[in-house]
C-alpha cells in the first residue's frame, strides 16, 4: 500500500500555503500530522495532485487560553494539548477524551484540528468540540469565518470547509465554574474506533450528553435539570434520542447494539458528570 | 519586493522527480533520495539500508515501523520521507551503537523475559518504549499495557514485555493478572 505519485510543497507562511491551496483547486490537500490523511493516501482512498505540509508552520502553533476560549492551531499535536497541565481545569471534558484518541504513538503526530477537518463520525475530537460548544475557524487566501462546531460537520467525512480553505484553528470555550464533565466510549481494542462515544456536560441547570459514532455526525442534546438532579424520565429521554440518531449496522456493531451503548453509557457518563461537578 | 527577512517557500516538490533527502539517522548525517510519495519506513530501508525498522500494515495500526522523530515516537509508515527533511531519524540500530556496541537494558530485559519471539514487532516496541520511559520513567503496569496498545504482538500476548519494562523500571508485576 503506497500512495499514488502527487507533488509536495512545503510552504513557508500560511499566505503561501493558501495561495497554493486555491491555485490547486479539488486536487491540492493540506496535510498536518497525516494520521488520518495518510492511511487513506497509502490506501489510495485520496489521490491528490499536490499535497501542502502544514507541519511545520509556527504561525499555526497557537496552543493558549484567553478570553474564554482555548484556541488550537492547525499544527498542534494530540500530545502536546494532553501535555498541558492546565488543560484538566480549562476545558476538562477534552482531558477525558483525548487518551481515547488514536494511541500515543500517533497522537504524538496527530493533530485536533485535522481530526475535526477529517470529520469521521466517531472521532473524539469533534465530539469534545460540538458537546463543549467550540467553534472552527476556516481561513482561505482571501478571507477568515468562524463556524460552530454544530454547523461544521455534515456527514461522514463531510463538513461545510470549502476545498480553498484550511481549519486555522479550533476554539473550545473554558469550561465554566460548577460544571462536570465525563466521557467514555467503546470500542473493539483501546485505541481502535468508537463504535459508540459519549461526552456529558452537567452544569447547574442542564445536563447534556454528545454522542459519536451512531450517527452521521457528533450529535448533542440538552435536558433541564430537575430539583438538582438529572430529570427522572431519563432513560426515556435517553432511549428517544438514541432512536433519533439512529446508526447503522456495519462489521462492528449493529445499529441496535449502537442505540442500546447510548441508553447505558449515556446515563453513566451523565451520572459521572453529574457527580464531579466543581 | 519582499523584505529580506521574509521566509522564502521554496519550490514545490515535483512527483515523478527523486528530491534528495537529508536526515540524521541515529546520529549521523545521512542523504538519500525520495519521490514525494515515498514512505519513510520504505525510505529507511530501501534508499538507506537500514532494515531494523520493519513494515507491517502500512496504515498505522500495526506499530510495527515506529521510529523516534526528533525523539518522538511515531509510525514511519504515516510519515513521507520528504516530511522527514532536516529532521533527527532514531530507529533501533541506533539503541546499541549509542551503548558501545552492546545491548541497553531495556533490550537485555526484552531477552531474559522472552518478550519476543519471531520479533517482527519488537523494534517498534523497542523505539516507543524509550520515548514513552523518558517521559514516564515509572509507569504501572495499567498505564504500559495502554502505550502497549499502539502496537501489535501476535507472539508473546505481551506478558513478557510487561514483565522486561516493569523489571527495568524496578517493579514487579502481578503474575496472576491477565494470565
Amino acid at each position: 500500500m503506497k500512495p499514488a505519485s502527487f507533488d509536495y510543497l512545503r510552504p513557508a507562511t500560511v499566505a503561501d500555503a493558501l495561495a497554493a491551496l486555491a491555485a490547486g483547486g479539488d486536487d491540492a490537500r493540506v496535510i498536518a500530522g497525516g494520521q488520518s490523511l495518510m492511511p487513506m493516501l497509502n490506501m489510495r482512498l485520496v489521490q491528490p495532485r499536490l499535497l501542502i505540509d502544514l507541519g511545520r508552520l509556527e504561525e499555526l502553533r497557537t496552543l493558549r487560553a484567553e478570553d474564554g476560549w482555548l484556541t488550537v492551531g492547525a499544527a498542534v499535536t494530540q500530545a502536546e494539548v494532553l501535555a498541558r497541565p492546565t488543560l484538566v481545569r480549562e476545558v476538562p471534558l477534552l482531558a477525558a477524551a483525548l487518551p481515547w484518541v488514536g494511541h500515543f504513538q500517533t497522537r504524538n503526530r496527530g493533530t485536533l484540528c485535522g481530526s475535526v477537518a477529517h470529520a469521521d463520525p466517531s472521532a473524539e475530537t469533534p465530539l469534545c468540540l460540538v458537546a463543549t460548544g467550540g467553534e472552527v475557524v476556516l481561513r482561505n487566501a482571501k478571507r477568515r469565518r468562524t463556524v460552530p462546531a454544530a454547523d461544521f460537520f455534515l456527514g461522514p467525512l463531510t463538513t461545510v470547509k470549502a476545498a480553498d480553505e484550511i481549519v486555522e484553528c479550533i476554539r473550545f470555550p473554558l469550561a465554566r465554574p460548577g460544571s462536570g464533565h465525563a466521557f467514555r466510549e467503546q470500542s473493539m481494542r483501546h485505541g481502535d474506533f468508537a463504535i459508540t462515544a459519549c461526552a456529558a456536560t452537567v452544569d447547574g441547570h442542564s445536563a447534556s450528553l454528545a454522542v459519536g459514532g451512531v450517527a452521521d455526525r457528533p450529535t448533542a442534546r440538552s435536558w433541564p435539570l430537575v430539583d438538582g438532579g438529572l430529570p427522572p424520565d431519563l432513560d426515556d429521554a435517553l432511549n428517544a434520542f438514541a432512536w433519533d440518531l439512529g446508526g447503522d449496522d456495519d462489521q462492528h456493531a449493529t445499529a441496535r447494539y449502537r442505540r442500546d451503548l447510548v441508553r447505558r453509557i449515556g446515563r453513566t457518563v451523565l451520572e459521572e458528570a453529574l457527580s464531579c461537578r466543581r | 519586493m519582499p523584505p529580506l527577512t521574509s521566509p522564502q517557500t521554496p519550490p514545490v516538490l515535483a512527483g515523478e522527480t527523486r528530491h534528495a533527502v537529508s536526515i540524521v539517522l541515529n546520529g549521523k548525517p545521512r542523504t538519500g533520495h525520495a519521490h514525494p510519495r515515498l514512505l519513510l519506513s520504505d525510505f529507511l530501508r530501501h534508499e538507506l539500508g537500514a532494515h531494523g525498522t520493519r513494515v507491517g500494515c502500512e496504515h498505522g495500526v500495526c506499530g510495527a515501523c515506529t521510529v523516534r522523530i526528533d525523539g518522538v515516537a511515531a509510525r514511519a509508515c504515516l510519515t513521507l520521507a520528504v516530511q522527514a527533511d532536516g529532521r533527527r531519524i532514531d530507529t533501533v540500530e541506533g539503541l546499541a551503537e549509542a551503548n558501545q556496541g552492546r545491548m541497553t537494558a531495556l533490550q537485555e530485559a526484552f531477552r531474559r523475559h522472552h518478550a519476543l519471539q519471531c520479533g517482527f514487532c519488537t523494534a517498534g516496541i523497542l523505539m516507543s518504549l524509550t520515548d514513552y520511559l523518558g517521559r514516564n520513567p515509572k509507569p504501572t503496569e495499567e498505564e504500559l499495557r495502554d502505550m502497549l496498545s499502539g502496537h501489535l504482538c501476535r507472539c508473546t500476548g505481551y506478558a513478557g514485555i510487561v514483565r522486561a519494562v516493569m523489571e527495568i523500571t524496578g517493579q514487579t508485576v502481578e503474575e496472576v493478572a491477565h494470565v
